[in-house]
Order: C-alpha cells, then sequence, then structure tokens
C-alpha cells in the first residue's frame, strides 16, 4: 500500500512539474523592435487568417504584393484559423509569424498577455503616422495604450433599405430617426389575415443578424463605461435602446416575432431574410452589399447611416475588423513586421483587396484614392468611416463576456422577462466589472 | 501457507518474480505510459491550473480559492449546471427507454431485420454538426416537414432552437436519433437472453409482455445501467449538438469562431461544458475553466461509483438468487 501511494505521489509529482514546464511555454515577448529584413533575405513568412474560399484567394494576392518590396520572401497563407488556434498555436510554439484576427472582441487579451508582441518601437522606428488611420479603428487595434495590432480593412455598419417597398409603402426617404424607424417598420410590416407576420419592417430581435447592443449603440449614444467600470445602467442611451427594441417587440408582439424568425436564413447564407424580401430595413455591415449583388440581385436597395436617438449623432456607426498581430514566439517579427506595415499603409494593396472583398479601406488615403470602386450603396460605408464618428468595440480583456452579457440582458428584456430595466442593467453591470476583477488586468 | 508466505523467499525464485514483474511491466507499458500522459497528467494539470490565474498565454498566478469562490457569485454557472442536470435526467431516462424500445421491436421482427437494424444503427455515424444543422432543418418552423406535417392537422409546430423551453427538448430529439450505438448493444444483450427462460415462462403462463418485464428485462439489466451510466457521461459533456443548435438558431450557424452566440435562446442551450468552454478560450480563464472541469470531473466520478456500486450490488443479487 505503501508502495503505491509512493509511485501515486511520484506520478503527480512529476504532472506538477510538466505542467509547471508546460504552462510557461510559448517563446518570448519582445517590446525591442526586430531588425527588418535585407532587401534580398530568402525566408518563409507564415501568416494564419480565418478567412476560406475566395476571400483567401483574395487576400492570398495581397499578401504576394508584399514580394514587390522583399522578393525573396515566400508567404504560406494558412486560413480557417480562427482565434483559439492562435492561442494554441503560441502555447504549443508553433506560433504563425503574422496571424490575423477576425474579431476586435479578444484584443484587449492579445495585448494585455502579451500574445500579440506590443508595436510601439516598431511604429516609433519606421515613424509610421498612425493619424492616417481612423481614431475608432486605432482604439479596436490598442489596449490601454498598448498598441499590439494593425487593421487589414475596417467594417462599417449602416442601415440597408429596401427602395421596392418603400414606394410601395410610400415613404420617400430613408428615416433619420427613431420615430421615423419606427413608423416606417409599421407601414412596411406585413401580416398575413390570421396574423402571421410575412414581412417585418424592421427585424428589432436583439441577438439576431447584426441587430446588436453593441451595434446598435453609437446610435443610441450608448456609453459603455465610466471611470473604468461598467456603466449600461447610467447611460440613458442603453436604456433607450432597450426601451425602442422592446416598444418594436410589443407592435409586433412577442410569440409572432420570434415565430416569424425562427423561419428566417442564416446570416451569411442566400436565405438571409433582407435577400428574401422578407425584412424591408436592417442594420449591416458594407460587406452585405457585395452579399446581395451576388446572391439576389434582384433586391433593388439603398444603404444610409442608420437613424439615431439624438439628431447631432447622425452619421454615427460602429466600426470592427480584421487585425493584425506579431504573435509571441513569432520566428521572423522583423519581416512580419513590415508585411503588417505593407498590409496596413500600402494604398495599391489595400484598395484592391478593398475592391475584391468589399470591405472599407483602412486608411484615408486608400479612401481618396481614384481606384477604389464605390458604387452608390457603398459610398454611405466611405462616408461614415471619413467621418470622425465611429465608434468601436469597448474593448477589455475577457474577451467577448461583456458583450455576451449585455445582449442575453437585452434578450430577455425585449421579451418581456425583465420588470425592471434600471435594475437589470445594474445587475449586468455587476456582472461584467466581476468578470473583469476576475481577470486582475 | 501462512509460513510460507512469511518466509524470505529464495534469492533464485526472487530474480525470476522480478523478471516476471518486469516483464509484466513491459507489455503494460505502452498502456500504462498512455493512461498516464492522456488522463494521469492533463487531470493532475487541471487541478493544479484550477488553483491558478492563468489565461493560457503567460505562467498561472496561484490564487488559492478563488475560482471555486467566484462560482457562488456566477448566475450563468447556475444556469448552466441547470440545464446539463436537466440533460442528465431526461436524456439518460429518454435515450435509454428509446433504444431498449428499439431494440426490443427489432428482436422481434420476423424480417426485414438487417435492413431496419442497419437504418437505426446509421445516424450515429453521422458526424454531430451535420446531424445537428440535419434536425434544425428538418424542425425549423414556417416551412420545415416537420412544421408542415403538424399544419395539416392545424397544429402549430414549437419553435423548437428559438425557444428557451423547447430547445433543450430539440437536443434531445437529436440525441435519440443518433443513439443507435446503445440500440446496438442492447439488442445484441436481448438477443442473448436465453430461449430457455422464455419457454419456461411461457409453460407457466406467461404473456408477451410478462416474458418481457420478467425474463428480457432482469437479464440484460447489467446492460442497461451500463447504457445509463454511458448516457449520464454523454449527458455530462454534451457540447458540440449545443454550440451547433445555439448558433443555427440565432441565424450565425454559418458565422465563424467567436462570432457565434453560444446558449442561445436565453442561454438555454448553454451545457455547462460550453459555458466552461467559454471561460477557457472565449474569456481566457483557464484558471476557472479548470475549477469548473474539476467539480464537473468529481460529479461525474461520482455518479459512476454510485451507478457501478448499485450494478455490482443488482449482479450480486442475482447470482445469489432468491433468499440470498
Amino acid at each position: 500500500m505503501r508502495k503505491h501511494t509512493r509511485a501515486a505521489l511520484l506520478c503527480v509529482a512529476a504532472a506538477l512539474t510538466l505542467t509547471a514546464c508546460a504552462a510557461g511555454k510559448g517563446g518570448g515577448a519582445n517590446s525591442d523592435a526586430a531588425a527588418a529584413p535585407g532587401k534580398d533575405d530568402k525566408l518563409t513568412l507564415t501568416v494564419w487568417s480565418n478567412y476560406s474560399d475566395r476571400e483567401l484567394e483574395e487576400v492570398t494576392k495581397a499578401l504576394k504584393t508584399f514580394n514587390k518590396k522583399f522578393p525573396n520572401i515566400e508567404i504560406k497563407h494558412e486560413g480557417s484559423q480562427d482565434d483559439d488556434k492562435i492561442t494554441a498555436g503560441i502555447r504549443s510554439g508553433n506560433t504563425p509569424d503574422v496571424a490575423l484576427s477576425f474579431t476586435t472582441d479578444n484584443i484587449g487579451q492579445f495585448c494585455s498577455s502579451g500574445a500579440f508582441q506590443p508595436l510601439k518601437a516598431y511604429i516609433e522606428r519606421d515613424k509610421v503616422d498612425l493619424n492616417q488611420i481612423s481614431p475608432a479603428v486605432r482604439e479596436y487595434t490598442e489596449y490601454k495604450g498598448n498598441r499590439c495590432a494593425m487593421p487589414m480593412l475596417t467594417d462599417v455598419y449602416a442601415m440597408y433599405y429596401n427602395t421596392g417597398m418603400f414606394s410601395e409603402a410610400g415613404i420617400s426617404a430613408p428615416p433619420k430617426s427613431l420615430d421615423e424607424l419606427f413608423e416606417a417598420a409599421k407601414k412596411l410590416t406585413k401580416k398575413a389575415p390570421n396574423g402571421d407576420i410575412e414581412v417585418a419592417g424592421y427585424l428589432p430581435t436583439m441577438g439576431f443578424y447584426a441587430n446588436r447592443p453593441t451595434i446598435l449603440a453609437p446610435s443610441f449614444g450608448a456609453e459603455w463605461e465610466k471611470d473604468g467600470k461598467s456603466a449600461l445602467a447610467s447611460s440613458p442611451g442603453f436604456t433607450e435602446m432597450m426601451t425602442f427594441q422592446k416598444k418594436l417587440v410589443d407592435f409586433y408582439g412577442y410569440e409572432a416575432l420570434e415565430r416569424f424568425r425562427a423561419g428566417l436564413g442564416q446570416e451569411y447564407s442566400a436565405d438571409h431574410a433582407f435577400h428574401q424580401g422578407k425584412v424591408a430595413i436592417m442594420m449591416d455591415g458594407e460587406y452585405r452589399t457585395a452579399f446581395l449583388k451576388a446572391q439576389a440581385p434582384q433586391i433593388k436597395f439603398g444603404t444610409a447611416p442608420f437613424p439615431t436617438w439624438k439628431p447631432a449623432d447622425y452619421g454615427t456607426a460602429f466600426t470592427t475588423g480584421t487585425i493584425m498581430g506579431i504573435p509571441k514566439g513569432a520566428k521572423n517579427p522583423g519581416a512580419a513586421w513590415e508585411l503588417i506595415k505593407h498590409l496596413s499603409f500600402d494604398t495599391d494593396t489595400i484598395v484592391d483587396l478593398s475592391n475584391a472583398i468589399k470591405n472599407v479601406p483602412s486608411t484615408k488615403a486608400a479612401m481618396e484614392s481614384p481606384k477604389l470602386e464605390v458604387d452608390e450603396q457603398f459610398k454611405t460605408f466611405i462616408d461614415l468611416a471619413k467621418s470622425d464618428k465611429l465608434k468601436g468595440n469597448p474593448v477589455t480583456p475577457i474577451g467577448d463576456a461583456h458583450i455576451k452579457a449585455v445582449t442575453d440582458f437585452a434578450v430577455s428584456y425585449t421579451s418581456g422577462k425583465v420588470p425592471d430595466l434600471a435594475a437589470g442593467l445594474k445587475e449586468v453591470d455587476k456582472n461584467i466589472d466581476d468578470q473583469i476583477a476576475k481577470s486582475g488586468k | 501457507m501462512t509460513a510460507t508466505l512469511g518466509a524470505r523467499p529464495a534469492p533464485g525464485r526472487g530474480r525470476a518474480r522480478a523478471r516476471h514483474r518486469l516483464a509484466v511491466l513491459g507489455f503494460m507499458a505502452p498502456a500504462i505510459i498512455g493512461f498516464v500522459l492522456f488522463f494521469g497528467y492533463p487531470l493532475v494539470a487541471t487541478v493544479v491550473f484550477s488553483f491558478t490565474k492563468y489565461d493560457l498565454i503567460n505562467a498561472p498566478e496561484f490564487n488559492g480559492l478563488d475560482n471555486y469562490t467566484f462560482m457562488f457569485k456566477d448566475p450563468l454557472l447556475i444556469k448552466a449546471i441547470t440545464n446539463t442536470l436537466w440533460f442528465v435526467v431526461v436524456l439518460t431516462i429518454a435515450r435509454t427507454v428509446f433504444a431498449l424500445g428499439v431494440a426490443s421491436v427489432i428482436a422481434r421482427l420476423k424480417s426485414g431485420v438487417g435492413l431496419i437494424r442497419t437504418l437505426c444503427y446509421l445516424p450515429s455515424l453521422a458526424p454531430p454538426v451535420a446531424a445537428t444543422l440535419v434536425f434544425f432543418m428538418v424542425l425549423r418552423p414556417n416551412g420545415g416537414p416537420v412544421d408542415s406535417i403538424l399544419g395539416w392537422f392545424g397544429v402549430d409546430s414549437p419553435l423548437w432552437f428559438s425557444d428557451p423551453a423547447w430547445a433543450k427538448p430539440g437536443i434531445t430529439a437529436i440525441m435519440l436519433w443518433i443513439s443507435g450505438d446503445l440500440m446496438i448493444i442492447i439488442l445484441a444483450a436481448i438477443l442473448d437472453v436465453p430461449q430457455e427462460q422464455y419457454e419456461a415462462a411461457e409453460l407457466d403462463g406467461a404473456g408477451p409482455i410478462r416474458r418481457w418485464w420478467h425474463v428480457t428485462l432482469p437479464t440484460i439489466s447489467p446492460v442497461l445501467l451500463f447504457g445509463i451510466v454511458n448516457s449520464v457521461i454523454l449527458a455530462l459533456q454534451l457540447f458540440t449538438q449545443a454550440v451547433v443548435a445555439g448558433s443555427a438558431g440565432s441565424g450565425a450557424a454559418d458565422a465563424t469562431g467567436s462570432t457565434k452566440y453560444l446558449g442561445y435562446p436565453d442561454n438555454s442551450t448553454l451545457t455547462f461544458p460550453v459555458y466552461l468552454y467559454t471561460q477557457g478560450f472565449r474569456y481566457f480563464d483557464m484558471g476557472y475553466a479548470a475549477a469548473m472541469a474539476t467539480v464537473l470531473f468529481i460529479i461525474s466520478f461520482a455518479v459512476t461509483i454510485v451507478l457501478v456500486q448499485r450494478m455490482r450490488k443488482n449482479s450480486s443479487a442475482e447470482e445469489g438468487g432468491p433468499g440470498a
């Protein structure tokens, strides 16, 4: 028995040692700038992104333009790599030289943990002018002053409306205020004799498609934090957002709305409700213009800034986008930075990529480029991006925990399950603060 | 015998025994190494991490019982535990009864047994993501096949993965559809029941139902208990179907990675493993996720021990016979 105990203790001790070793693995983060490669240096840069299919090909083409500056650097682009895989890669030492993340939700973690290396030294050494990028985009690529990522194009959100349905309903111009939006939604909604919704003027289900609190927040002037604490309850914008969305849900009737919504197609499929003419007004990103033209050319649509609670805020919009960083342990950080700099600031590359995948360019020069293909619908997004009214995600070290907390609450509130809005928002604030406190960052 | 055991073994015999032990150890080495590397080490590591603040990138920092005490003020954890307990109770009972029912029917079939057995088993080979998406389409309100059939009878279909009250039953339906593996095991046990027991019961005047109740059921009870343990563990580990059903319900089945909305609708599909994954890989709190995994392991272990002990008791009672 004593022998068995000794053996078990030995195993546990070995496991503890291994655990301690494994937990500390992952290579070093360096705050100094690594030297840029020589013009004729031969090396391979590995790039991970979450792109697939046609977009993967287009981004690979953009990456290859780097060879004009460094002809002997081979670029190996691996798609379908999400943030989980990037984190796992860093932990296992199988790290790409450049990692592209589709979401800005994790920038707080990437910067604060050192998963992405700090870029300050590179930016200062190369005298990079960050003012070429809009303030909101600059904000979502750094955390607490630590810039660890750069943007590769951006997404800007605005209102899409079905012009055919607008004409049919006698609506001459897109709504600019919430009252106008509500009236338009009522006019555009079509119901069957049995009360079933056939067309929803505007679908107010929170968390469905792009009708999310984060994306709606700028239109309501909603503030996420105050003095480093979650401040949803004290932000009149959040109260207004919840109240407005609930007013719309009540107009449809929660049960009828849910029955209608449950039958709608998936967000990135050709079956999307707007593509099918089942929704007349919606919030979405600029990429939808390409989806609509490819998958639903019969739908005639216009775009405009989303209606706002306060007239002074009209022209504001939510922005997010793909971010690029040099992961901890990257083998060629100097060359990786050159590639990131190329993708962030080379106007021709940005414009060509923007034209190919229909995202908004991330620099002012690219937005002004005559080569940028801007049609009537896409122009709305370019105009919004050029303004200084863009707002990004609140950056936290807890991934998307705060976004889930607010979205969950919004779903509960609009379904009528929460009697006291203010108390409910306070509870959400507390949960977010607890989660951030637990992270210790 | 006692004197022999107590005596010091002869040196030659001792060496032979040592050689024998080494040989046994050598043959067992692959299994032992596999067990230590893929079970022992991860288990100990998980317990160690559960007492740390660990963001997956930097070395863990010891934080005592913080992760465990936070569980008491985490509202989503309560929701996740409740959802998983729901599955443990409902899914375990439903899966076992369903597999037993299908197996009993197939065992009585006179023709087409091979085809029916194959048809019932096939869904269990479907990849979980594909199976869930197929079910989502089949159950889809406003135009799905089930909705259309119910419509002929003037019945409104439930909203399934869009309604918090129906999302878990919807996932249970998927799990039943893919329970062919358990059905095959139970069918094998039923077919293994000695025919003479049925004949004796029939001579005593027992009808089909009484024969099933008094002969089939007691004979296959060890297999049923295995099915129950297996179903409990399956319910405790329910992840893929919950994630896919929640994502599809929220219209984001085709969204990538962290843009998926987990737990939809109203966190009714947020099972314990889904929340554990969320904490570890989306909120980057691997310490807390490890604490949750430790709790899950303790619960699974305890439930398994209780069920296995019960199984042993049943077996020994049967071996002892009446009055034993």
